[in-house]
């Protein structure tokens, strides 16, 4: 974890004793576990999504559109348990496994539209709902535009 | 040189001052833990009939101090002083509890400390003569502390083994002029000094706040001249159960042993292995309640007789965890005697 | 065979993002923008496409995808309007994601209150 040094040698080196006799007592996340639920809950959440995809297909409609409406599925079923408050307690087990889908952007979006709406409709729920997802869609385009440029300068539009 | 003041940091009190009555709410997850059958009222959720989760905390720390009073019979204008605090910004449930209650009010803030500032203020104002009759109060609320210092609630987070979870309750106890009314006395407290180790973590409060309470422990018992077996508990809150392993060996290397006697109210107010709350509670209304609806019964009932109380807090806030400062603590401790 | 390939993946992309976690002070919003930036370069190198062929669900559904999404966009753009196109096209293919999360968030929060 992020520590902060004194200037002071001499508290410094107080600071730094100290520091690992807490190390010895402080317990560490159960990481076999946590990975094991975390990939039985990514692993859950992408089958759920490949099922959808494929009903989709099997519908008729085309591969783009098939993705899309899977997408937008698995955001309403999210947004849906976050309102029901169901989805922080899959969280709580599946950890990464459960933030890093697309569900898990969808509950980081609709998480804070339901909570700050006791502070208005604008200021409170609209001006809140991107405080946790604000930056994925910022680092992401960001990303976008710096990748898309440096591909086209490197080898052109092709 | 003060006459009161013995040491460093510790002062005595000439005429300790009796804490004759207490209320205390909790939370429904308080309720069902360990003390669940103690505390005068539990709630049956975390609104309690209101609109907001910081209108229910404004609301149960309101209720706590006027049923303490209604308890004592008194009126708000009998009472000298209200000393309460919480842990929201610009303190609002406590500020906003006092607005229908027409009492003299000072708002304090110590973080999880908050209680044991309000009691030994109160005790000094009251051995000092300035006030008769004075309450000491403290709230915190799960939603409203996780959503001013976290995450929204319903954000599907894991929590980390070194995590505290901030307890909803509120505690109110009355003191009054020693000789009065028979009761557990305050007779004495240390005030403690800013630490700061340089832990930034705020999923581990209890490594940060861990020499803040031996620091003060230490002072306490050397100002006084005491050996820690003085006392049948030194309770601490709340460092859970991180903070108070370290504690312990941080005063054993002191040659301080406190193995057999010291305990938390974090630790006491939920069942550990049961819960789902990590390392223990925490918040300003923690120690407020297991201090108002068990520690003193205990003292009363003659099953404790000498109780330090070890009130420790986190001194941070968002805007200073996210500009990488580390977390100041501060503990202050308050002999209670019955 | 695609399913149990969506169910492999993107469950190990969830046991490498705990591992992370627990091995780092870093926060779910940390972890997701690495993987949507991640998922933007692998895009920019040409490989998030076939390893999407290759595993379905499980490369489009994890948040890496997203920064697959807006890249593509942007490169299909490019490559009809020139540079210029780096700005028209972020959204073109998120549009659906996003507008969902938007308006279900909006809807589920005129219909509740958060539980606590």
């Amino acid at each position: 974890m992020g520590i902060n040094r004194s200037s002071d040698p001499q508290k410094r080196q107080a600071q730094m004793t100290y520091q690992s006799l807490a190390k010895k007592h402080q317990p560490k996340p159960r990481l076999a576990r946590n990975m094991f639920l975390a990939f039985l809950t990514g692993g859950a959440i992408s089958l759920l999504g490949q099922i959808l995809f494929n009903l989709y297909r099997g519908l008729g409609l085309n591969e783009g559109l098939s993705g899309s409406l899977m997408a937008v599925t698995l955001v309403f079923l999210a947004g849906l348990l976050t309102a029901l408050g169901w989805y922080d307690a899959i969280g709580r087990i599946g950890g990464a496994g459960s933030a890093i889908p697309i569900t898990g952007f969808a509950n980081s979006v609709v998480s804070p539209a339901v909570e700050f709406r006791q502070e208005g409709m604008v200021l409170g729920m609209a001006a809140r709902m991107f405080t946790v997802a604000g930056p994925v869609i910022v680092y992401g385009v960001v990303s976008a535009v710096v990748v898309g440029i440096l591909r086209w300068l490197v080898v052109g539009a092709g | 040189m003060a006459e009161h003041k013995r040491g460093r940091q510790t002062v005595v009190f000439r005429n300790p001052p009796v804490i004759t009555h207490t209320f205390s709410i909790a939370g429904p997850k308080e309720g069902r833990g360990p003390l669940g059958g103690k505390f005068h009222r539990v709630l049956p959720d975390l609104y309690y009939g209101e609109k907001s989760w910081e209108k229910a905390e404004i609301k149960m720390l309101r209720d706590s101090i006027q049923e303490l009073l209604a308890s004592a019979n008194l009126s708000p204008g009998q009472t000298d002083l209200v000393l309460a605090g919480d842990l929201l910004n610009q303190n609002i449930a406590a500020s906003f509890a006092l607005r229908e209650l027409p009492i003299p009010f000072v708002g304090l803030f110590n973080a999880c400390a908050t209680f044991a500032d309000a009691l030994l203020l109160g005790a000094m104002l009251v051995d000092g003569g300035y006030v008769d009759t004075v309450v000491a109060a403290a709230s915190s609320h799960y939603a409203t502390a996780e959503r001013q210092y976290r995450y929204p609630l319903e954000l599907g987070v894991q929590r980390r083994p070194t995590a505290q979870r901030t307890v909803t309750g509120s505690g109110a106890v009355l003191l009054q002029t020693g000789g009065k009314a028979p009761g557990p006395k305050i007779t004495a407290a240390t005030l403690g000094i800013v630490q700061d180790m340089g832990l930034k973590d705020v999923n581990d409060m209890g490594s940060a706040m861990a020499p803040a309470a031996a620091a003060t422990i230490e002072a306490h018992l050397s100002d006084l001249g005491r050996k820690p077996d003085y006392y049948d508990l030194i309770v601490s809150g709340d460092l859970a159960s991180v903070g108070l392993a370290i504690t312990k060996e941080l005063l054993q290397q002191k040659q301080i042993s406190v193995q057999n006697n010291m305990s938390c109210c974090g630790i006491m107010i939920y069942d550990l292995a049961r819960d789902g709350v990590e390392a223990g509670g925490s918040g300003a209304g923690c120690s407020a309640t297991v201090f108002a609806a068990h520690l003193y019964r205990e003292l009363v009932a003659g099953n404790l007789h000498k109780l330090l109380f070890v009130g420790t807090g986190s001194l941070h806030s968002p805007t200073t965890y996210q500009q990488g400062e580390s977390i100041p603590t501060i503990a202050h401790a308050v002999a209670v005697e019955a | 065979m695609d399913y149990l390939i969506a169910f492999v993946v993107g469950g190990l992309i969830g046991a490498a993002g705990q591992l992370v976690l627990d091995k780092t002070s870093l926060t779910p919003a940390h972890l997701m923008v690495i993987l949507v930036v991640l998922g933007s370069v692998l895009t920019g190198l040409g490989l998030y496409k076939p390893f999407a062929t290759f595993a379905g669900a499980g490369a489009t559904v994890p948040v890496s995808n997203f920064g697959y999404v807006l890249t593509q966009g942007v490169i299909s753009e490019i490559k009809m309007l020139g540079p210029v196109g780096a700005v028209a096209g972020v959204f073109e293919l998120a549009s659906a994601a996003i507008t969902a999360a938007i308006f279900f968030g909006f809807i589920f929060a005129l219909l509740t209150r958060p539980k606590g």
